[in-house]
């Protein structure tokens, strides 16, 4: 009963630390790009004052149902992804399998902005959206095999398993045996973030900002959150899969190094167009991803 | 009905510390922007950041003269935003004309259209002139002063007239029947006062004493 009732407190919990986490990010990344930009920057908690304000705005324009259905899904969806990322060595759901449920799951958030999207009829919208999911159809590819080379090496599909596989300190990191699988999945999750040079889908010079266009007060403060969540499950699943987890400190000073990577390409890079974008992902990560599930074939 | 209040507290504190703005870049005002923005005097240390569509911003810059035919845009762009909003007027030209005084194609006073909160003067205002005014609102957010969106709903007959004076208003308003009706309102009054139909609309502008400002 005990156990449950904890289980059931952590459940409740961890979507609050993991937005609040998320939005200190946010926050950070303006800091640090402000600072490679040699301006002073805004404080860190700016994102937590921009959603506070989003949502004590009165009005937002409507389009109808399914425009205000869109972001609540794809923000459950995202919830429901959190839950199968061990966070700390806490994982709320964890069976044999989670990963490649957890991979699905990560389809449901986009797929969701695109409903909310086609009611708002916005052609900077739509083409946000089209851009995408061009997009993921290029990053997943990537990211599925280099989380399947983890899978090999292992002999295992929950998050859990990989992560004890990994416990023991630096050197037992999956980083090292399988560096190739991992370098892919980085640049793969350049992508997953949309930061630059993959943030076609939000160009905000090019398409206004893509699917949040026609978005504003509250629904945009959800969109806020949403985008805050993603940011912690997608670096997660780096940190899980090669970087050994970690306790809840540590696993949120992997899972930040991991973004602030990806934050520095992003400070100095300008954006490709969505085509080379594509051609990116299906040439030099995938053909390094597949050696990489070659090698753990061949040598395990 | 309560009367609606500017937000206080907690509120006017967020709304405040995290403006965005869209900048209606449509005078020469539009290129001190750039220096306010990159490193050199970085508004982003405000909170203040550049958005791309109306639906996301609270703060309308209207950097410069303003043509009849931007001026249809503005009011479009100002009708989408979510309240709180808050507009300022950049440069001489939305204050008074500035060096477009006689011109027969721009309007002479923004605020007779939408309502403006602050002005910067100058042609063009200096950055430091835009983060001091910045500073200002934000200050002024803060305490509540600031309630142009609520002076534009409840005098939205005054500006709607204004702007019937010098454009088709019935494409570009929100509230169809409104604009409807007093389109055809200015259109009587006008046949009255002139006996020739065709006078250009801005000509009979530029005679026109505005006749008491909403307070
Ligand atoms: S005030 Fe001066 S700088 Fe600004 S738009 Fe008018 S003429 Fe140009």
């Amino acid at each position: 009963m005990n156990a449950i009732g904890i289980q059931i407190g952590w459940i409740i919990f961890m979507p609050i630390l993991v937005i609040i986490m998320g939005l200190l990010y946010l926050g950070a990344a303006r800091k640090i790009t402000a600072r490679v930009h040699n301006r002073y920057g805004p404080p860190i908690y700016q994102n937590i004052i921009d959603v506070i304000k989003l949502f004590s705005k009165k009005r937002a324009t409507n389009h109808g149902v399914m425009f205000s259905l869109g972001p609540i899904m794809a923000f459950s969806g995202l919830l429901i992804s959190l839950m199968f990322i061990p966070i700390g060595n806490k994982a709320l759901l964890s069976f044999n399998g989670d990963i490649i449920v957890l991979l699905y799951l990560l389809v449901i958030a986009p797929l969701g902005m695109a409903l909310g999207v086609g009611e708002g009829a916005n052609p900077m919208g739509t083409i946000g959206i089209a851009r995408a999911l061009t997009l993921m159809l290029g990053y997943e590819v990537v990211l599925v095999i280099s989380a399947l080379s983890v899978m090999l090496y292992t002999g295992s599909a929950s998050f859990m398993k990989i992560i004890e596989a990994q416990s023991g300190g630096v050197g037992h990191w999956f980083l090292w045996p399988l560096f190739l699988s991992a370098l892919a999945m980085d640049m793969a999750l350049q992508g997953v973030l949309g930061e630059k040079p993959f943030d076609q889908p939000i160009a905000p010079h090019e398409i206004a900002s893509g699917p949040m266009v026609e978005f504003g007060g509250k629904y945009l403060g959800l969109l806020q959150l949403y985008h805050a969540v993603a940011i912690v499950v997608e670096t997660g699943i780096m940190v899980n899969l090669f970087l050994g987890g970690g306790t809840l400190f540590w696993w949120f000073v992997k899972s930040f190094t991991v973004f602030f990577i990806a934050l520095l390409i992003n400070a100095v890079m300008p954006r490709f167009r969505i085509g080379q974008a594509f051609k990116f992902f299906w040439t030099y990560p995938a053909a390094i991803s597949l050696l990489g599930l070659i090698l753990v074939a061949i040598l395990k | 009905m309560a009367k609606e209040k500017a937000p206080k507290g907690i509120k006017g504190w967020a709304q405040g510390r995290s403006l965005w703005m869209l900048h209606f870049c449509t005078g020469c005002g539009a290129i001190e922007m750039p220096p306010t923005m990159t490193s050199r005097y970085d508004m982003e240390r405000f909170g203040i950041t550049p958005m791309a569509t109306p639906r996301q911003a609270d703060l309308l810059l209207i950097t410069g003269y303003l043509t009849v035919k931007t001026l249809k845009r503005v009011v479009r762009s100002y009708e989408q935003m979510p309240d709180p909003k808050y507009v300022i007027g950049f440069g001489s030209c939305t204050v008074n004309g500035g060096m477009y005084w006689d011109s027969y194609n721009t309007i002479k006073r923004l605020d007779l259209y939408i309502p403006v909160d602050l002005y910067i003067a100058g042609c063009m205002p200096r950055p430091e002139a835009i983060i001091d005014s910045f500073t200002e609102l934000i200050k002024g957010i803060k305490e509540g002063r600031f309630d142009g969106w609520i002076r534009y709903r409840e005098n939205i007959e005054f500006y709607k007239r204004n702007q019937a004076m010098v454009m088709d208003i019935r494409k570009w308003s929100l509230d169809t029947e409104l604009a409807e009706r007093i389109w055809n309102e200015v259109q009587e009054e006008r046949k009255k006062r002139f006996e020739r139909a065709t006078v250009p609309h801005v000509y009979e502008l530029a005679e026109r004493i505005p006749e008491g400002l909403p307070k």
